[in-house]
């Protein structure tokens, strides 16, 4: 019963989606810091526009978009914008993640947090954008020994 | 005792909502169905805690130039929200791990009827 | 200056590593385990050095972002908390050292997501341990899990359908316990262990504080395998790979252990927990039924690795029970236990990864003389360790359990004393069984399998750990005094 070619239609209504809800996960992602919304909102949503074309286009058409094996680098560079932002308040003696002793935003405490919460917030759209795209990536190449 | 019902109405269809994941869990023989029932069980869990949080008359919780600081009254509690977001991740990363071990079975029995999979293993 | 950072600094190292091993294991797979073993190696240190300031100066607390305790997430380095740390990072450096052949033979290709995971499911359980945050707690109890269901997952045959099973019942359980968190923050509002072990008193005979003692109680005991909600362990422990389960078994369920002494001593406080439902009782009765229950499901068993995984469930029924018992001398016998137990199932399941290695199974019925020709020094580690189990003087399965009896005459609680006698008597039939296998000469066949027999022993990096775990045994043994001085120190009334 499983027909496996292209549906034209259905690609293109994708196409035409998705690049609306990729944009609006970046509006989620950079107004979470001071509405609701943030880094795991709006990467679901980069995520979905993503596993939109994957699962309309195939294989072929979504290699050209991000290849599978990206995800991984991408979610390390996500956690690691995390995990240095939180390192560098550290170093300059605050706690972790301490957004008033960031070392490279001299500015009051008030917008130091501002920005620091941004920064953090990018790191976390990446990381799960990436992650949930390998999840999908990983679940159809399924295990590659029986 | 009418007061009692209606005025908790929301506790009771996360009641209902919970006896219908564990009715899940624990007589579902398709092993597929019996995540979902995991899923139904923990989305009751989350919505608990959002309906603990509701506030009539309320805000969201970002400071409002027409609303003071000081009223607290105005604005949400959004302390149950930001948990349960936490929640749904782990949730969402549970689904993800639930149904990557169910394919992984799949692969390796053709099945995923909990009786059968026993009755092959013993 | 180092000092106030440990407790972030434990669970940053799994952090970095677990970034660390992905990002350069996607090139070389062979750094994922040097690395691993850097990165519990790291921790271990910091552990112990925390240990060390704890003794001279207190405990730490650390508070995430600047945000002080009600507010933001705090870290707490106290006694309990370093002291299970301490434990569960030594034991996870010397078992990822033993992975690295394991790794390459069992699942090959597959290094960099194993080691990956392990790092995952560290940095979940020293979360659990150290943080002073109820849902905080909950998200570390899922990530550990999580990775946990990975690592089971790579095995034998059957392994993901165990990991399944697992997988839905400890979900289930982590959701109970988050219910019960729920109910507790309606009634006091906070979140932080410190900021409401101070309140609660004053809400003791709130229906919804019951119940969330119970749901909390529940949930957790699944995770620790107490004895009706233990299903799960055989199963999983027997069919995920030996460096999987040497790795979850001495660790997962000592951390749930560790969450029930955090919410009956530090949350409610044992008189409070006793003024709201009898839960140190009815545990002290189910780990007491465990314990046997554990240890006769042992015996019946022919697969090593099968009768180590009942024998987990007996073991964690001591604990248990020490917790139940609520005096200083239980609970120093508890967290002795803790230690022992680590050390002891670590080894066993070491050595049960070994023969799996070179004979190809751990099936005990298989097991003649010619092993302790072929291989002297994993047998004797076995030995050692099976001898602790059982409780021998001098070796440290003895004290925890002298204790524990000494707590249980303190209560004036006869019936568990039986059980822990009875229980030892049991742990002699099991586990002599097999040394009377392996050093006894078999009298109906010819000698020809002992003496024609060669030196297989496994490699060094195997034979390592195993090793230095067996002689731990002795040297906890021969400390125990000034380990129990500690541990009565930490008792928090």
């Amino acid at each position: 019963m499983r027909r496996q070619e292209e549906s034209p239609i259905i690609l293109l209504g994708s196409r035409l989606l998705s690049p609306y809800i990729m944009l609006f996960g970046l509006y989620v992602i950079f107004f979470g810091h001071y509405s609701p919304g943030g880094g795991f909102q709006g990467g679901t949503l980069l995520a979905a526009s993503i596993l939109l074309i994957r699962l309309s286009g195939g294989r072929r058409v979504s290699r050209l978009q991000i290849q599978e094996f990206a995800t991984t680098p991408l979610a390390v560079i996500g956690v690691i914008i995390y995990f240095l932002t939180g390192l560098a308040a550290m170093a300059t003696g605050g706690y972790f993640l301490d957004y008033e002793q960031l070392p490279f935003l001299a500015m009051e405490p008030g917008y130091m947090r501002y920005w620091g919460i941004l920064i953090i917030e990018v790191g976390i759209g990446l990381a799960v954008m990436a992650i949930l795209v390998m999840i999908y990536d990983n679940m159809i190449k399924g295990e590659d020994y029986a | 005792m009418l007061d009692f019902f209606l005025g908790h109405y929301a506790y009771w269809f996360v009641i209902i909502l919970m006896c219908v994941g564990l009715y899940g869990i624990l007589f579902k023989k398709n092993l597929v169905k019996k995540t979902i029932g995991l899923a139904i069980f923990q989305v009751s869990v989350v919505l608990y805690f959002v309906s603990i949080a509701s506030k009539w008359d309320a805000t969201v919780p970002v400071r409002d130039s027409n609303i003071s600081v000081e009223q607290v009254a105005n604005y949400l509690n959004p302390l149950p929200h930001t948990l349960m977001l936490t929640a749904i991740v782990v949730g969402v990363a549970t689904l993800g791990v639930a149904f990557t071990l169910l394919m992984a079975i799949y692969n390796r029995y053709g099945t995923l009827d909990e009786q059968e999979l026993l009755e092959e293993i013993q | 200056m180092i000092e106030s950072h440990l407790p972030a600094l434990i669970a940053l190292t799994f952090v970095l590593f677990a970034i660390l091993i992905p990002a350069l294991g996607f090139w070389k797979p062979s750094t994922s385990q040097p690395l691993a073993v850097l990165g519990s190696g790291i921790a271990s240190v910091l552990s112990l050095y925390g240990f060390i300031s704890y003794l001279q100066t207190g405990s730490i607390r650390y508070f995430f972002g600047g945000w002080e305790p009600p507010v933001g997430i705090e870290f707490v380095y106290d006694g309990l908390s370093g002291f299970f740390i301490l434990v569960i990072n030594t034991v996870a450096f010397f078992v990822l050292i033993h992975s690295r052949h394991v790794a390459r033979t069992e699942y090959p290709g597959k290094e960099m997501p194993y080691f990956a995971l392990a790092m995952l499911a560290l940095l979940g359980f020293n979360g659990m341990i150290l943080t002073g945050d109820l849902f905080n707690l909950y998200v570390f109890l899922e990530i550990s899990s999580l990775a946990s269901y990975g690592l089971i997952a790579i095995g034998s045959r059957p392994a993901p359908f165990a990991a399944f099973r697992y997988l839905i019942i400890g979900t289930a359980g982590g959701t109970l316990y988050l219910l019960g968190v729920g109910f507790l923050y309606t009634v006091t509002g906070t979140l932080n262990i410190i900021d409401m072990a101070a309140m609660l008193p004053s809400f003791a005979t709130d229906t919804s504080v019951v119940a969330a003692l119970v749901f909390m109680v529940v949930g957790i005991g699944v995770k620790a395998a107490l004895f009706p909600l233990h299903g799960w362990l055989p199963d999983s422990y027997t069919f995920a790979s030996s460096s999987s389960t040497a790795l979850i078994a001495p660790i997962g369920t000592k951390v749930a252990a560790y969450i029930l002494f955090r919410i009956v001593f530090y949350l409610f406080g044992v008189e409070l927990t006793d003024a709201v439902a009898p839960i140190t009782t009815v545990i002290g009765v189910l780990a007491a039924i465990g314990i046997l229950y554990g240890s006769i499901m042992a015996i019946a068993q022919t697969e090593m690795k099968r009768m180590l995984a009942y024998s987990s469930v007996s073991q964690i029924g001591y604990i248990i029970m020490g917790l139940s018992l609520a005096n200083p001398l239980g609970f120093a016998g508890a967290l002795l236990h803790v230690l022992n137990h680590a050390v002891m199932k670590a080894c066993l399941f070491l050595v049960a990864g070994n023969l799996r290695m070179k004979e190809g199974h751990s099936d005990i019925s298989k097991f003649d003389d010619s092993y302790r020709k072929k291989y002297p020094w994993t047998m004797a580690s076995f030995s050692v360790a099976a001898i602790s189990m059982v409780g021998l003087p001098p070796l440290a399965g003895f004290f925890s359990k002298w204790y524990l009896a000494l707590g249980t005459i303190d209560n004036e609680n006869w019936i568990f004393l039986a059980v822990i006698l009875i229980s030892s008597l049991l742990n002699a039939v099991y586990f002599f069984r097999i040394l009377e296998k392996v050093y006894m000469m078999n009298p109906k066949k010819d000698q020809k399998s002992a003496t024609d027999a060669k030196r297989n022993e496994v490699g060094f990096s195997m034979m390592f750990p195993t090793s230095v775990l067996a002689i731990a045994l002795f040297v906890i043994g021969f400390a125990n005094a000034a380990i129990v001085g500690i541990l009565f120190n930490i008792f928090p009334m």
